[in-house]
């Protein structure tokens, strides 16, 4: 029997019993739908968070306070104030790889303008946070070092702040904001840079960083949360990251045999560390997806296994007639496989329908639109075909072994 | 019109009759069955020829050993010892797919069930075994041998949809479109009612008849012994006699008072020559 006729015999035997071919089908189409979403999801995840990532700028460093491997005791990044604005004024002017610091103080605060207001992120920063950061000015001016030298009380708004506190109602350049009970003249807006929940980069206000440190946090010896260094070049990284942290340790009177009391990471390192956080979860989701993807093979299998029963006397007519071990065996084999790749196509079809409804939800500002890569899609068929293959074999083989007599006796 | 009228007889057939060769050559062939401890001997020693264009019934009581013997003769089974050649080829030894094989090409069966594949039409039961032959125009055979039968009207019908006698006749085609060695009938007319029982048992004799195909009838029924030309006896695994049917060479229509009486009289006159027990 050629395999198009095995096809056509099997397609035949599952029509006659359409409505538990068509159940038995549903643990394919729902399993398969199941491991689609979960992985464009996971996807999209990734793709997001390291859009965003990739988003704060180019060739970053990042220097945060405190090491993790401190003295054997896991401290944590910023549990010790070891930073300062000298400190990065000292890396801009002496590590000749860094072409931009970025020193920053960050605390949450209200502000407040008439009766709107919001708790929003507040970051004291210099005039290189801007291109560091990679931001554009949409109104008016960035801070500037007057504004830093001076300690002055003027502030940028991020733009879903400005949105927020004004609402598009009248000329908010100049206007007074309140941050914490003191008032703040704003004196630009920032253009939208995108992103949603905790990494939505346009909930923030800029104020310099001398009045941050003076006015809103009073922290001593002005240490600050974290800088951010720009390399020259993508080439200069490793370069930037030696001299600052030569720099860094000189000025805290570091000995040869203590280790370093801050931590410099590259945007690589939080790249892949955010690329690996996110594959465990899509992996961890496609799993669970697959359980329920084996679960209806398991459903396959059972549902072969009750067909070849029932079917004995088919099976042993076709036996009398000249069916030969391999004949019966592809017939079953084909029905089983058929099962799937129809479950598995049904199954690809609700998985990117689903995803479709998904990327047009927001909850909150937090939208994801599922990532459908054509390989998952592949995969979904050709592990369908699998299952097929693994679940029908047995039952056919069952089935292809039966004696003609005892099948052709059999009630 | 015969449905092969314009094909050429195979190879081995033409060479069997001619020579008249022995389609079905059984010798001295055993069957046991072990179940438990016990052995039970289900065919004890049985020699049988068939000659092409034979037309045969196998009586005999249940567990006298005809099915036994019918299975063997169809290649469903294999005998514990002894010999079995049908059409010039030596059976024993092959294993489960040279004997589907063998099936396909050699034997056509009828059962008293029908055991028609149900949710498929007459035409794709009777293209069954063209399918496992892997033969090409198997609807246009198939057509023409439910035509043999009387039934090119009913090619789309499902057994549901049709009659004991009509399911039977498709079962018939079944069994003749791969132009068989020989058709093995299991009791054809046990679950019918005695007129279709009698037009069946007129389409074999036809069959038989005007386009020499051999028949070989596994039955109780003493209706069916009569139609034939030669009737085997079994008994406790043996065949126990032999006898040549009378010659009837007109046969009228079953069902009429004639018929019934001309039956009558062949019985009664295999009953003198000591046939039946």
């Amino acid at each position: 029997m050629t395999p198009a006729a095995a096809t056509r015999v099997a397609v035949r035997g599952l029509l006659s019993h359409k409505l538990r071919s068509a159940l038995t089908m549903m643990g394919i189409v729902i399993g398969i739908a199941a491991v689609i979403v979960m992985v464009s999801m996971g996807n999209a995840a990734q793709e997001q968070i390291t859009h965003q990532i990739q988003n704060l700028g180019s060739n970053l460093l990042l220097v945060t306070p405190g090491n993790v491997k401190s003295a054997g005791v896991n401290l944590g990044e910023g549990a010790a104030a070891t930073l300062n604005y000298g400190d990065a004024r000292a890396v801009a002017a002496e590590a000749p790889a860094v072409a931009a610091v970025s020193p920053v103080v960050t605390t949450r605060a209200t502000a407040s303008y008439l009766n709107q207001n919001t708790v929003t992120t507040i970051n004291g920063v210099v005039p290189a946070f801007l291109p560091v950061r990679n931001f554009q000015i949409d109104q008016g001016r960035f801070l500037g070092q007057d504004d830093v030298d001076n300690a002055t009380k003027v502030a940028v708004l991020g733009a879903s702040v400005e949105r927020t506190l004004f609402n598009g109602a009248g000329p908010m350049l100049g206007a007074s904001i309140r941050i914490n009970q003191q008032s703040f003249q704003v004196i630009g807006v920032l253009a939208a840079k995108g992103g949603s929940g905790f990494l939505n980069q346009d909930d923030q206000v800029f104020i310099p960083l001398t009045t941050a440190q003076r006015r809103l946090f009073r922290t001593p010896l002005s240490s600050i949360n974290q800088m951010v260094l720009q390399a020259t070049d993508s080439s200069t990284m490793d370069q930037a990251a030696s001299q600052a942290r030569a720099v860094l340790r000189e000025r805290h009177h570091l000995p040869a045999s203590r280790a370093d009391d801050f931590t410099i990471e590259s945007q690589h390192d939080v790249l892949n560390t955010a690329s690996t956080l996110t594959g465990i979860m899509t992996i961890f989701l496609g799993t669970i997806a697959s359980i329920s993807l084996l679960v209806g093979g398991i459903g396959i299998m059972n549902i072969m296994l009750v067909s070849v029963t029932e079917r004995t006397r088919e099976i042993g007519i076709r036996k009398a007639v000249g069916a030969k071990r391999r004949d019966i065996l592809a017939q079953f084999v084909a029905e089983a496989v058929a099962l799937c790749v129809l479950g598995g196509a049904g199954g690809i079809i609700i998985g990117v329908g689903i995803c479709q409804i998904i990327g047009r939800l927001s909850i909150g500002d937090l939208s994801l639109a599922p990532i459908i890569s054509p390989s998952s899609v592949a995969m979904a068929l050709g592990v369908s075909l699998a299952i097929g293959l693994f679940f029908g074999i047995y039952p056919a083989r069952h089935a292809s072994r039966l004696h003609p007599i005892e099948a052709l006796r059999y009630e | 019109m015969p449905f092969w009228s314009g094909m050429a007889v195979p190879a081995p057939i033409r060479a069997a009759q001619e020579s008249k060769l022995a389609v079905i050559s059984v010798r001295d062939v055993r069957k046991i069955y072990r179940a438990a401890d016990q052995e039970v001997v289900a065919l004890d020693g049985v020699s049988l020829e068939v000659e092409p264009g034979d037309y045969v019934a196998i009586m005999g009581p249940s567990g006298s050993g005809k099915s036994t013997l019918m299975n063997i003769i169809g290649c469903l089974d294999q005998p514990t010892s002894g010999e079995y050649i049908l059409d010039g080829r030596d059976t024993s030894g092959l294993n489960d797919d040279q004997l589907a094989e063998v099936r396909n090409q050699n034997i056509g069966f009828v059962f008293q069930a029908f055991n028609l594949l149900p949710r498929m039409s007459a035409l794709e039961n009777v293209e069954l075994p063209l399918l496992y032959r892997g033969v090409r125009n198997r609807t246009e055979l198939a057509r023409r041998a439910l035509a043999m039968v009387g039934l090119e009207h009913r090619l789309g019908h499902q057994p549901n949809q049709l009659s004991g006698g009509q399911q039977q006749r498709v079962a018939i085609a079944r069994a003749l479109v791969a132009e068989p060695s020989i058709v093995l009938a299991d009791e054809p007319t046990g679950n019918l009612d005695s007129r279709v029982g009698e037009e069946i048992l007129d389409i074999f004799r036809n069959l038989n008849e005007a386009h020499g195909i051999t028949v070989v009838f596994v039955t109780h029924d003493e209706k069916v012994a009569a139609h034939t030309r030669r009737v085997i006896h079994m008994q406790d695994g043996r065949i126990v006699t032999h006898s040549e049917a009378v010659e009837a060479p007109y046969e009228p229509p079953a069902w009429s008072q004639e018929a019934a009486l001309l039956r009558a009289a062949a019985q009664a006159e295999r009953y003198r020559a000591g046939a039946t027990p």
